[in-house]
């Protein structure tokens, strides 16, 4: 007796959920199957839908640059339809806490390199530093967290043209910790507003803060402002200062990344998909060109999941959906094929930021997203990608990863449920 | 490097995603146990550390990253003694679970925490021997059921408890749980051991030092409801699963009872028994840390065919079924899924399957660790740590609708009950409402 559903969709990241989600739109019974935490966790928690492309950029509007992406492209596959569905079903799921789904333009946001990116999506405590909207800005990084440097950020936000000045200081947290001390740290003290010399973390944060600024007129601090309480501490900070307060997306570890992780997973348990997390799927049984059980390894133990129909969302070489050696590239779980050249002197361009081939490493979908073969056609008629594991995309340069995975993630799972339902 | 500015992975060259990794020993010195290469696959993304509960209280605390890859690196290049921080790790495993990378983590914690009390701490120390009181609770258990009544009304003293946390530095917040008047294997040989007998459907109950001595009830669920899908259970004879020894880095002591557990478990499955814990720690412990940490006989089969109880009847038996068709009094459940389920991947089955129960609302009360982790709750030096870590999950069981607990795992429940007051069920025992 296999553990059975009408839509098993393999992954945990943001196109799993999303895949997940649009399939339990069909009314179909739907698991996800997910083995370590998601890359979310590490991501900026930003959501970039196309950034760049046929070497035009930053695009302020991302649909327009959709026909002047190469042959392949994920996008191209799905069609603007299917970005919008992708959008849709994320505006859906993180509700107030994401902005920018009331247009359709990119927001401009700053990173915590003080560069500015083009993205579509962005969590609310971001939104109030946006550099597309103007405002001079004080930039506060912390003596302790090497993570943000707060100064240097400013002087690249300046050179890059804000139209607003940007000035950035180090200040001591109120609370000393121990000199590796992790951002969850910080976050705890300010989401218990613990007591300090002084006051609370909270008011003497906000003293230190008030004493620094001139007339600047909002004040980002790298992303840490608590967490279970992180309205309340971002709240009360902007009332002390007399200015919006708004988070810098930083560098992994990400808390934006792991609360938007959590953001999904509860729409996950909302919309009444199953989740079985902890342990990767590793084999599979076919029949007849249909994927029938796909095989968990369940601590060194195989346990069979069986579906209808399998979304496989593992992830590109980052999130373990791709696997590399030497010689060459796969796809573990299936074997789907990968093309990739001979030489892996090819795979690579000698610029480190060139158009490396791998970057586009990935299956090659039909227009049902299903992987197929050398000869295109699908390896199994119930079997649908969604995400890093499609290729076609180099998310990187054209800054559309998370975007490439809502899109893919909504047609897959839309596909698959309504095949399992009929 | 900044991510938010180039989505990609930070080793995202090809050769980098390689497997073939050397081979090297964690801790050189160290001879009887196995240890798998991989502090080299470590890429510094730090996604352990945000995801360890100690460090996000615990100043003094270096975090996963450290006690694992870094100090492995220390050790290897200058022999370095191990730091004295890895006695506040409370092999939560929850690095494990995060870690992207594949780094074991928690067997190297583990690891390193068995040499660090061999070689290093003072075994006359107050520390040392509360330690090992707590890491051996089942031989103190077994001591305390010969008379429970007698046993219940000296631990629930206060003045014993103040003595306790004096002395031995045992907290005295908290309240032993009661040893039951009838421990579970007392009932069993009562009843005559097995009622039901078959030749394809066999299962040995693993059923740990608490259920025997503590919660019967909880042993007595899983024999009925096993029983009822009609498999011979049969309980031998057997030793703690090791779980709190290895917390406290006793790992002779673990050794020795691994080596018992090994020899009574391991050889039924020839004659087609699985193995079944009611316990996700003990799961958690025969399953992995057995074979990671020692190198015995039959140890590799004992993990392969060990199961958590709940989940070996949703693989082998249509238990989703069975329970839609059942139904029980109306009852709400606040249900928290213990660190060591969810690292074995059975967070989320107690709330799935009960969702389909009538009669009964199951409320997940979210991912945050209790805080007790096994032994690291009793200290007294971290009774206000591992309160605080509890927080979360008390205040989402407060805001739950139910106002009984349910969790897998014996200290788990020790925490929420200390924390809320509420009474805490093993879902073994709404399982026999609904089926028996
Ligand atoms: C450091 C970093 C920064 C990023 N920054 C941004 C950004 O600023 N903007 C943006 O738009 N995007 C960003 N991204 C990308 C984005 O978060 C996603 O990683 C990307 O969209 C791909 O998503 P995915 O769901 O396909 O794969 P992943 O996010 O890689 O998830 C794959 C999932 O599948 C699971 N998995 C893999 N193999 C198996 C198996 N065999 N069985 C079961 N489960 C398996 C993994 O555990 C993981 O949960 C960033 C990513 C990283 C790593
Ligand atoms: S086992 Fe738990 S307490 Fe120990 S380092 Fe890992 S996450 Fe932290
Ligand atoms: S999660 Fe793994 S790879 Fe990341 S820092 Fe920790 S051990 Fe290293």
């Amino acid at each position: 007796m296999a553990i059975t559903d009408d839509v098993l969709v393999i992954g945990g990241g943001i196109a799993a959920c999303t895949a997940a989600l649009s399939a339990a739109e069909t009314g179909a019974r739907v698991r996800l199957l997910a083995h370590k935490k998601s890359t979310l966790r590490q991501a900026s928690g930003l959501v970039d839908v196309l950034g760049y492309a046929g070497g035009d950029g930053p695009l302020s509007d991302p649909y327009a640059g959709l026909d002047a992406l190469p042959e392949g492209h994920p996008y191209h596959v799905v069609g603007e339809d299917g970005v919008r569905a992708g959008l849709r079903i994320f505006d859906e799921a993180v509700g107030d806490a994401y902005r920018g789904g009331h247009t359709d333009s990119n927001a401009l946001v700053m990173t915590h390199g003080g560069a500015v990116k083009p993205t579509a999506r962005y969590p609310a405590s971001v939104a109030p530093g946006l550099a597309s909207s103007s405002g001079d800005t004080l930039l506060v990084g912390f003596a302790g967290l090497t993570d943000f440097d707060a100064p240097v950020a400013a002087d690249h936000l300046a050179a890059a043209g804000v139209p607003f000045s940007a000035r950035g200081v180090t200040v001591e947290f109120p609370k000393r910790f121990r000199a590796d001390a992790k951002v969850t740290r910080f976050a705890k003290a300010l989401d218990r507003d613990e007591d300090v010399d002084g006051g609370t973390v909270r008011s003497v944060l906000a003293d230190t803060v008030a004493e620094e600024l001139d007339g600047e007129s909002r004040v980002g601090f790298p992303a840490m402002l608590g967490d279970d309480h992180d309205e309340d501490v971002r709240a009360e900070l902007s009332d002390r200062l007399g200015v919006p307060v708004f988070e810098v997306p930083t560098g992994p570890p990400s808390l934006l990344g792991l609360k938007l992780e959590d953001i999904l997973f509860d729409a996950l348990d909302e919309a009444g998909v199953r989740i079985s997390a902890g342990n990767p799927a590793v084999d599979f049984e076919a029949d007849t060109g249909r994927v029938e059980t796909v095989v968990v390894d369940q601590k060194s133990r195989p346990t069979p999941y069986s579906a209808d129909q399998v979304v496989l969302a593992t992830g590109g070489l980052v999130g373990k959906g791709l696997d590399s050696d030497r010689e060459s590239v796969t796809e573990p779980v299936f074997g789907c094929h990968v093309p990739h050249p001979e030489d892996r002197y090819d795979w690579s361009d000698p610029e480190a930021f060139g158009d490396h081939a791998f970057a586009r490493f990935g299956v090659v979908p039909d227009d049902e997203l299903r992987p197929t073969d050398e000869d295109g056609e699908p390896h199994f008629e119930n079997l649908r990608a969604a995400g890093g594991v499609v290729g076609g995309a180099d998310v990187a340069r054209e800054k559309s990863a998370s975007g490439v995975s809502l899109a893919t993630g909504a047609v897959a799972g839309r596909l698959a449920g309504e095949e399992a339902t009929r | 490097m900044s991510d938010a500015e180039s989505p990609g992975n930070p080793t995202l060259t090809p050769d980098a995603q390689t497997d073939d990794f050397e081979a090297v020993e964690v801790f050189p010195d160290s001879t009887d146990m196995d240890l798998r290469p991989g502090a080299d696959n470590c890429y510094k993304c730090t996604a352990c550390d945000v995801s360890c509960p100690v460090a996000e209280v615990d100043d003094e605390f270096p975090g996963p990253k450290f006690q694992g890859p870094e100090q492995w690196r220390l050790k290897r290049k200058e022999d370095e003694a191990v730091d004295d921080s890895i006695m506040s790790c409370s092999n939560c495993m929850r690095c494990d679970d995060a870690c992207p990378s594949g780094v074991p983590l928690s067997q190297m914690h583990n690891t390193a925490r068995g040499e660090y009390v061999d070689e290093q701490m003072d075994k006359l120390s107050r520390e040392y021997i509360r330690n090992r009181i707590l890491a051996n609770y089942g031989t103190l258990a077994q001591l305390g059921s010969m008379f429970p009544r007698l046993a219940n009304a000296v631990m629930g003293n206060s003045v014993v408890q103040r003595i306790n946390e004096k002395v031995l530095g045992i907290t005295a917040e908290r309240d032993f749980p009661e040893f039951a008047t009838q421990t579970f294997r007392e009932w069993w040989n009562e009843r005559g051991g097995p009622q039901v007998r078959s030749d394809e459907k066999r299962v040995a109950y693993f059923h740990g030092c608490y259920s025997n001595y503590n919660t019967p009830e909880v042993g007595k669920a899983m024999v009925r409801v096993f029983e009822s899908f009609g498999y011979e259970v049969v309980v031998p004879k057997q030793r703690c699963s090791g779980t709190p020894m290895f917390a406290n880095g006793m790992l002779d002591d673990a050794k020795r009872a691994a080596g018992i557990n090994v020899d009574n478990f391991a050889g039924l499955i020839p004659e087609g028994y699985d193995i079944i814990a009611s316990c996700t720690s003990c799961s958690m412990s025969l399953r992995q840390e057995y074979p990671e940490l020692f190198d015995i006989d039959g140890i590799e089969d004992l993990s392969a065919h060990t199961y958590e109880a709940l989940e070996y009847l949703r693989i082998h038996e249509d238990l989703e079924g069975a329970v839609r068709e059942a139904s029980v009094d109306d009852q709400a459940f606040a249900y928290h899924a213990p660190c060591h389920g969810r690292n074995q991947g059975l967070d989320r089955q107690a709330v799935e399957l009960f969702r389909q129960l009538d009669g009964v609302e199951v409320e997940d009360v979210g991912d945050s660790c209790s805080g007790i982790s096994g032994t690291y709750g009793w200290k007294e030096e971290k009774y206000d740590k591992s309160m605080q870590i509890g927080a979360d999950m008390f205040d989402h069981m407060e805001h739950a609708q139910g106002s009984v607990g349910m969790t897998e795992c014996p200290t788990c429940s020790m925490q929420m009950e200390h924390g809320t007051g509420y009474d805490i069920k093993h879902p073994l025992q709404l399982l026999e409402e609904a089926l028996v």
